[in-house]
Order: C-alpha cells, then sequence, then structure tokens
C-alpha cells in the first residue's frame, strides 16, 4: 500500500492539447455532421500516457486484492485467479471475435460454451445451463421469468409467492420483486436451519417458489433439503438452488440431486473468475428437463459437429442481456474445469470445507461461533460478546484486521446473526496462511480486552482511516465537476 | 487444482478438527449423495490446457476475415497501457470495494468513471455501471416506472432489437407493456406519431437512441419533448455506440433525463459479446432511484478526502424486496478499462477518433454507394455506420461476401423483416482502404450476376 495523501482525479491534472499519437489528427467534425448535431464542448483532459500510467498505477496500489493477501470474504469466494485463465481468455481469437460472426466461423467459441454447459450440467445434476446471465443476480432474475411464465401456461397464475430464508442473500427477494412476486420470509431454527416443519406453515397454493442456499450462508448444510424440496413439490412450486455456495459440494452432491428444479452458478467465485473490483460476474442458470424449453436466448446447440446459437425458442423467456454470455469469463471457467477434471473439483470442495473448518476451530478458542459444529466451505463468527463487554464490534475486528495486511471477513451478514463475520478461506490458503490469520485476530481480540479504544480507531497503517460514510450520504458527491 | 495442502497438512488439520477423514467432513444424507461418475470434461496439465484452448482458437476464422460489423459491438484501437493498468493483480482480483480504507484506488477509479459518463452525457450523476447496454435500458425504464407508477414504456422501434428485447423479457416480469414508435422513411424515429402516442399520457418513458441502430443521427423534435413533458413522460436516451458522445450534442441537449448506455466501445474487447458495460447516467432528481453501486467523494476521520460506496439505502443488501435493483455484482473491471482509455485518450484522442470513424464510414459508403445496384435508402448523417440496400436478400449477398473472406455487415432482414434486402455496415478507425476497396469489389461481382428470382 501507497503512503497517505490524495492522489489528484485524473480531471485536475493535464494540459489541452498534450494528447497521445495513438490516431493522426482528425478533420474537423463539421466536415462530417452539420453544426447543430455536434457538441459544443467535451471538456476531457489531455494527460501524458506516463501520467495515465503512473495515476492508474498509484490507484492500484491503493487498491486491496487476492494478489495482495488473505481475502476471507465470505459468500464471495476469493480464491487464487489462476494467470493461465487470462492468457488464454485475451488470445484475439477469443478477445476479437465479433458476437455477430456466422456460426461456421465462430465454432471454437461455440465449441468452449457447449463443453462449459455440459460439464456444468453433468455437474450439478441439471438438464441443462444457459450462459446468458451475467452474474449470479442476473441468473436469478432469469430463473424466476422462467418460473412465472411456467406457471403462466399452466394456468397457475394465483402462485405469486416467493419463499426465501432468513439467510438468504440481498438479491433474492430483490431478484422476487422484480419478477413481481410477493416475498415471504421463512425464519431458520437453532440449528441455523429451515426446519420441514417450518415450510409446512408457509408453502402453499400460492406458493411460486423457494429459493434456498446449500450449504447456507451461515456455511451449515440444510440436511433436509429433500424433505423440504418434496414439500414444495407436493405443493405444486418450484425449488430454486442459490449457487454462491457451490464451492462446498463438488463430487458430493449436486443440486439436481437435492431436488431443485432452477440454479445459478457464481462461477466468478466456484470457478476462479477474477472478481475485478466487483465484476463481470457470470451466472449460469441451470434447469431441470421440465424447464429447458424456458431458457434465455440463444442457446448453444450441437448438430452432429456442428454448433449453432439457436434464438428460435418459442417458449423462451427471452434474452437477459444485449449479446450471448460473458464470453471471456466462459472461457476462463471452462479453462478452470480442465484444470481440474471431476476428481480434482472434488478436492477442491474437500479442502476448501477442511480449511474452513479448520478456521474455526482455531478461532473459536477466542471468538464466539454461534453455530459450534461441523461447517463447510465458510462459517460465521460473531462479535455479539465482546460488544457487551467492551463495546467492540465487527466492525472494530473487521477494520483492525486491515491493519494486519488482511481483507476483512464479510460483515453484518447474514442478517440473524449479531455482530456477524463470515468467513471463507478458500481451499487456495495453505496452512500457513491460515494459522497466521488465526493469530492476528486472536491478538486483536486480546486488544479488545486490554485497550478497545485500539480497535475503534483502527485502521491506522492505510492510505485513510475510517470513512465518514454518514456525510457521504448526506451531502452526495457523485462526480468531479469542471 | 490450486491447493498448497500437502497430506501432512490434511491430517494436521483433520487432527485439529478432530474429525476422521474429509469424506467425514463433506458427508451429505444418503438419499442425496452423488451416485453416478460426472461427466466433466478431463483435467490436463497447464501446457496441454493451453493446447487445447489454441486448438479451439484456431476455429474461430471470422476473427481472420475484413470486418464490417458493428450493430452494439465494435472494433476499436486499444492501447496496450490500458491491458498493462488494469491487469495489475490489485485492481483484478479485488472484489467490491465494502472496505474502503483498502480500496482508496479502485474507488477513485470509479468515481472518475462515474464523471466521464456524466460528462459524456450531459447528466449529474452516473452510476458504477450495469451489466451491459441492454440492460441499462431496462434499468432505466424500471426507474422511470418507479417514479410514474404508471405501467407502459414506449420505445422507438430504431433502438438496436436486442436492447428491445431485453426490455422486454424484464417488462414481462413487471407485467409492464412495452409499445414500439415506428421509424419514419428518413431512418429515424417517427417524432409525429410519437408524440400522438404520448398524448395518451400512459407511458412511464420513451426511449430513443443516437445513433440507433440504423446508424442514423436521431435529433429528436421540441414537439416530441414537449409532448413528453406536457405528458409527464421521461424522456431515456439510448447510446450503443459511445464513441459518437465525443462528437454528438450529449441525450441531455434534446431533453433525456436519463442515459443507458454501453461502454464497450472505450477499450472493451468484443468478446463474442461480452462482458461489456453499461451505464446509467441521470438527472439529480433520479438520484434515488438509480440502480446499483454509488461512490462518493467524503473525508476520513482526520479530515482526509476519502472515497466510499454511498446511498446504499437503495441496494438489495439493505433493502432486500424493496430495492431499486437486484443488481449485486455489476461490470466494474470493464468500466476501470473505460476510464484508461478515457483517460489515455483525452479529448483529443477521442476527437480525432471520432472523426476518423465519420471519415471511413463516409469513404466506406461512397465506395458501396458507386457499386451497380446498392442504394443508401437514408440520407439522415450517421457516425459509424450505415444501411446499404442491395436490392436482393441480403442474406445470399452476405454469403457471396463470405466466401471473399469478408464480413460485410449485418443482415437487417434478421429483425426487421421489410429491410431484408439491406445490410448495416460499419467502419471505424481501424477499416482501411484495402477493406473498403476489397469490400466493394466484392459487391460488384457479386452483384453483376442476376439474383435468382
Ligand atoms: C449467497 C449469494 N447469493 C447471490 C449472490 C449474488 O450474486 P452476484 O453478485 O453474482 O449477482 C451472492 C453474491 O454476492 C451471494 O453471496
Amino acid at each position: 500500500m501507497s503512503e497517505a495523501g490524495a492522489i489528484a482525479l485524473i480531471f485536475e491534472s493535464g494540459q489541452e492539447g498534450r494528447a497521445n499519437r495513438y490516431f493522426e489528427q482528425g478533420k474537423p467534425l463539421e466536415n462530417f455532421l452539420p453544426r447543430q448535431l455536434l457538441r459544443d464542448e467535451l471538456p476531457l483532459p489531455d494527460n501524458s500516457e506516463l501520467d495515465v500510467v503512473r495515476h492508474f498505477t498509484r490507484l492500484s496500489q491503493r487498491t486491496f486484492g487476492i494478489d495482495l493477501g488473505f481475502y476471507p470474504l465470505g459468500s464471495c469466494t476469493m480464491k487464487y485467479n489462476p494467470r493461465v485463465n487470462d492468457a488464454i481468455a485475451t488470445r484475439p481469437e477469443f478477445a476479437e471475435l465479433h458476437p455477430y460472426t456466422p456460426d461456421d466461423l465462430a465454432q471454437g467459441a461455440l465449441a468452449v460454451m457447449y463443453e462449459l454447459e455440459r460439464s456444468l450440467s453433468s455437474l450439478f445434476g441439471m438438464a441443462a445451463f444457459s450462459l446468458n446471465p451475467s452474474a449470479g443476480a442476473h441468473a436469478e432474475l432469469g430463473a424466476l421469468l422462467i418460473a412465472k411464465k411456467y406457471f403462466k401456461e399452466r394456468g397457475e397464475t394465483s402462485r405469486d409467492k416467493v419463499i426465501v430464508p432468513d439467510t438468504a442473500h440481498g438479491t433474492n427477494p430483490a431478484s422476487a420483486a422484480m419478477c413481481g412476486f410477493k416475498v415471504i420470509s421463512m425464519p431458520s431454527n437453532e440449528r441455523g436451519r429451515v426446519s420441514v416443519a417450518e415450510i409446512r406453515k408457509v408453502v402453499g397454493a400460492d406458493t411460486a417458489v423457494c429459493m434456498m442456499t446449500n450449504p447456507n450462508t451461515l456455511g451449515l448444510f440444510e440436511e433436509e433439503i429433500a424433505a423440504i424440496a418434496a414439500v414444495v413439490h407436493e405443493a405444486g412450486g418450484l425449488m430454486y438452488y442459490d449457487g454462491a455456495n457451490a464451492n462446498a459440494i463438488m463430487g458430493y452432491t449436486r443440486p439436481g440431486d437435492m431436488g431443485f428444479d432452477l440454479m445459478h452458478l457464481n462461477t466468478h467465485k466456484t470457478f476462479t473468475i477474477p472478481h475485478g473490483g466487483g465484476g463481470a460476474g457470470h451466472g449460469p442458470l441451470g434447469v431441470a428437463a421440465h424447464l429447458v424449453d424456458y431458457l434465455p436466448t440463444p442457446v448453444v446447440v450441437r448438430e452432429e459437429s456442428n454448433f449453432h446459437l439457436d434464438f428460435d425458442r418459442p417458449k423462451s423467456i427471452g434474452p437477459l442481456r444485449s449479446f450471448w454470455s460473458n464470453f471471456a469469463h466462459a472461457v476462463r471457467a471452462l479453462a478452470y474445469l480442465y484444470a481440474n477434471g471431476s476428481e480434482g473439483l472434488k478436492r477442491v470442495s474437500q479442502l476448501a470445507v477442511l480449511n474452513a473448518n479448520y478456521l474455526r476451530v482455531k478461532i473459536a478458542e477466542f471468538l464466539e461461533t454461534p453455530y459450534p459444529e461441523i461447517c463447510r466451505h465458510e462459517f460465521v463468527a460473531s462479535a455479539q460478546r465482546l460488544k457487551k463487554q467492551n463495546g467492540v464490534r465487527a466492525l472494530d475486528l473487521a477494520k483492525a484486521l486491515l491493519d494486519y495486511g488482511y481483507m476483512a471477513p464479510t460483515m453484518y451478514f447474514p442478517l440473524l446473526v449479531p455482530e456477524c463475520l463470515m468467513i471463507e478461506p478458500t481451499e487456495t490458503e495453505s496452512k500457513e496462511t491460515l494459522d497466521a490469520f488465526a493469530e492476528a485476530l486472536a491478538k486483536i481480540v486480546q486488544r479488545a480486552h486490554t485497550d478497545p479504544q485500539a480497535l475503534f480507531d483502527a485502521p491506522v497503517t492505510t492510505v485513510v482511516g475510517r470513512v465518514d460514510e454518514t456525510r457521504a450520504a448526506r451531502q452526495p458527491d457523485l462526480r468531479w465537476r469542471p | 487444482m490450486y491447493a498448497p495442502h500437502t497430506e501432512r497438512d490434511v491430517e494436521q488439520m483433520l487432527q485439529t478438527i478432530g474429525i476422521a477423514s474429509l469424506d467425514e467432513l463433506l458427508r451429505v444424507p444418503a438419499e442425496i449423495a452423488l451416485k453416478q461418475k460426472l461427466d466433466v470434461v478431463p483435467a490436463l496439465p497447464e501446457y496441454l490446457i493451453q493446447r487445447r484452448f489454441a486448438h479451439l482458437a484456431a476455429q474461430n476464422q471470422g476473427v481472420e476475415y475484413r470486418s464490417f460489423l458493428g450493430a452494439g459491438s465494435y472494433r476499436h484501437y486499444v492501447p496496450p497501457a490500458i491491458a498493462a493498468l488494469a491487469m495489475r493483480g490489485e485492481f483484478l482480483t479485488a472484489y467490491t470495494p465494502y472496505q474502503a480504507e483498502v480500496s482508496q484506488g479502485y474507488l477513485q477509479a470509479i468515481y472518475e468513471w462515474q464523471t466521464y459518463i456524466c460528462l459524456l452525457t450531459g447528466m449529474d450523476l452516473a452510476d458504477a455501471s450495469v451489466y451491459d447496454g441492454a440492460t441499462a435500458l431496462a434499468e432505466a425504464a424500471i426507474m422511470a416506472l418507479g417514479a410514474s407508477g404508471r405501467r407502459k414504456v414506449l420505445v422507438s422501434r430504431a433502438i438496436h432489437p436486442n436492447y428491445r428485447a431485453v426490455l422486454r423479457t424484464y417488462c414481462d416480469g413487471l407485467d409492464v407493456e412495452v409499445d414500439e414508435v415506428a421509424f419514419a422513411r428518413g431512418g429515424v424515429t417517427d417524432y409525429r406519431l410519437a408524440a400522438e402516442m404520448l398524448a395518451t399520457k400512459e407511458y412511464a418513458a420513451i426511449a430513443i437512441q443516437s445513433p440507433n441502430f440504423l446508424g442514423n443521427v436521431e435529433e429528436p423534435s421540441s414537439d416530441l419533448t414537449q409532448a413528453a413533458s406536457a405528458s409527464g413522460t421521461i424522456p431515456i436516451g439510448v447510446v450503443a455506440e459511445a464513441l459518437a458522445l465525443a462528437a454528438l450534442a450529449p441525450p441531455a441537449a434534446w431533453g433525456a433525463q436519463i442515459v443507458a448506455g454501453e461502454a464497450q466501445s472505450f477499450g472493451v474487447a468484443m468478446a463474442y459479446g461480452g462482458p461489456y458495460v453499461g451505464f446509467i447516467a441521470a438527472t439529480e432528481e433520479h438520484m434515488r432511484r438509480i440502480p446499483g453501486r454509488l461512490v462518493g467523494k467524503t473525508v476520513d476521520n482526520a479530515g482526509r478526502t476519502a472515497y466510499v460506496l454511498t446511498l446504499q439505502a437503495r441496494e438489495q443488501h439493505i433493502r432486500r424486496e424493496r430495492a431499486t435493483s437486484n443488481i449485486c455484482t455489476n461490470q466494474a473491471h470493464c468500466a476501470l478499462i473505460a476510464t484508461i482509455y478515457l483517460a489515455l485518450l483525452g479529448k483529443t484522442g477521442l476527437r480525432d477518433a471520432a472523426a476518423l470513424n465519420l471519415a471511413r464510414s463516409r469513404e466506406l459508403a461512397s465506395a458501396v454507394a458507386n457499386v451497380a445496384g446498392i442504394r443508401l435508402p437514408y440520407d439522415a448523417p450517421f457516425f459509424n455506420e450505415f444501411v446499404a440496400d442491395v436490392g436482393r436478400p441480403a442474406r445470399d449477398v452476405l454469403a457471396g461476401l463470405r466466401a471473399n473472406r469478408i464480413l460485410g455487415g449485418v443482415d437487417l432482414g434478421r429483425f426487421y423483416p421489410e429491410l431484408d434486402s439491406c445490410i448495416l455496415m460499419t467502419a471505424t478507425e481501424l477499416t482501411t482502404t484495402g477493406d473498403i476497396a476489397a469490400l466493394a469489389g466484392a459487391l460488384k461481382e457479386i452483384l453483376r450476376v442476376p439474383a435468382h428470382v
């Protein structure tokens, strides 16, 4: 990380005419277009390439990524992003391929999509996947649109409710609302799981979809999932699998086997696509056989040894995006599958779960873990006791971790655990890293007892201290002005 | 497999946990346990993975052809400095900047992106990105629906057909009707008809794309903007070729209150369709309806300038089913690429690029118009693409060009049945005089032979 002090905005530097010679000088625009169609001014700075390179290099030095250190952000699966995937995805034959290239001249790209789709279908027990959605939330929307259309065609338009557990990610209810569904929140039991008894209470003739994450966002496996699915199916509803936590199950069970009809994956999590500072993601949408016809367009199909994009799908919900897929990410995901094969993927899940449990046991020595049992790929800890004793909150622990060179865990999610820290180490971290992290957190907790103020003041080694979020929201400053 | 564990590590860790085996750790109830063999691509060592993909890549022969494809995905020059910066691991392997203190660099870059989009569109504010141009239009429509409480939106039929299709997909979910207003003979939206339709006062929004899908620059009449304002309809400007913003009056100039667009042209690879980067910009009054992340400037506890994600009460992780959108992961890295592109080119470079696009596309248009049997049906001003009517099925002519290793453009019959003899052709700064001569020559040959009747 670089030293303190603001970096000037790109708009505050440069001189008009300090142009880089990417192009020859263009003729005046009036030569081509009538004056009234042209803009009066274009108030953008001209900076030398060196100044731009320095600017963004410095900005990168103020940004924490996996490449800098341990990134235990629960629910986000921040594993190592192999560089070979980027090398392949940026090959010119992929990067420079236009989406309207005729199918017969894009067979390599279509083969990538086909191989990925087939592999995912087998790995997760679905009849087919669509690679159309851009991220998990986008796939949730697509899946719920499928459900809506499916019920409409069956004349079951009174199914207007979507059930989500209280541990569900915010995108689940938000996606349901975008399809006009009413959201029913379902409480977890004292073991952090959905019980069959609870699902019976909320399910009915108005149930469209029940959305579940398994393992759930507490990192706990929903053991009664098959019975839950049976209850929902008996009532005529569909089961949706939020695949954000797929890193925990590969080679052991599949959403299809658990009874799910629809699902998404976040390949930017499970399959090592770089998160890029918040995206782009990639959210394949899987369906069971009775829903294949509804998948978004286009779908890659194979005819003998040829592949093509099929747009002619009368029952489809239609496209979810401008062009076919976040294709460069499909390339990365497939490269990752090649690096593992089915046995390797099973090993990935084994070691992800091993790392999480190891860290859980170490952290339980000095911090509350509200669900003290075998977890899957992640677990939650809570600062509630510390807060009562010393006023130290999850936020303070998180900020103190930044001073030790770690990214903080996910905070205050899931909502039902007070002062929650959600920790996901992933399989690409070594035992030494986990030991060092646990040791750092232990020191911080120790400090909470002896000198809580030090934690309220953290972080102190970063380029800025705690940021005034209230002011940001009360006096929004969302852009520079000339 | 990218895990560092030795067998000894695994044993020690199992012991610490107090469990006998990995299988026990991952056990699931018998009724759902995996029973069959998985059919996943085989595991390969890294050098063979590269070989496998080299083999697949070689089957994308389209990249070697002379190409006049555009239609929402554009081939532009990308300075190598972009990849050198954007592919830095700090940027590439970060996630959403929840912890502001260790994310100041990315947050500042997104603040700069928001500013660039505002300066280019003439709007007051812009979000941190949405998935792409098509979903930007859908999200913009949802903003207008929320603001007006109405259940219908009106879109020009000259908006990118894929954008309209995605808008329909989203609107089906909300039981919202999408009506279309035709384009007039000149290849721009029929503003008179649009104004009449708005008089019903039923539409939450009217969306117009410029340059439109046919390549033509739209110039909505003041009658239309007055009709929109009289009917309480929110004008949405749509941008599919963002480079045109370097030359054209911004959508704010004709009264757009929301601008929904695609910024792929700013240094983002065509990559067979993605990832790209959508943007939403709007006037101040729509601030609390804008979807997705927003970065704001504030101070830290010592009064130093700092950036942070803000106005999060709009978002799904706080507001859940009452959020303005479900978007979570967005297109941050593509927005970063676009920001670096804009910084490198600057005003001068963007103007030069725009001028070259205007020049090359005119060179192409006159070469094509000189071919016997081809007519340019519209005389509206265009930016870098235009329609050529080849007087026979465009599909056949494009197939003939393909035999000459030329991708002649997009067959408009695919989207507009009445234009099945028309091709949408694009030229950018990367189109060469040789490309144009090759296309014109091949078209001459193909059209010399009488069409089958
Ligand atoms: C449990 C869960 N569901 C859904 C999502 C949404 O996925 P995305 O961010 O890819 O849209 C996330 C991720 O952030 C998640 O953690």
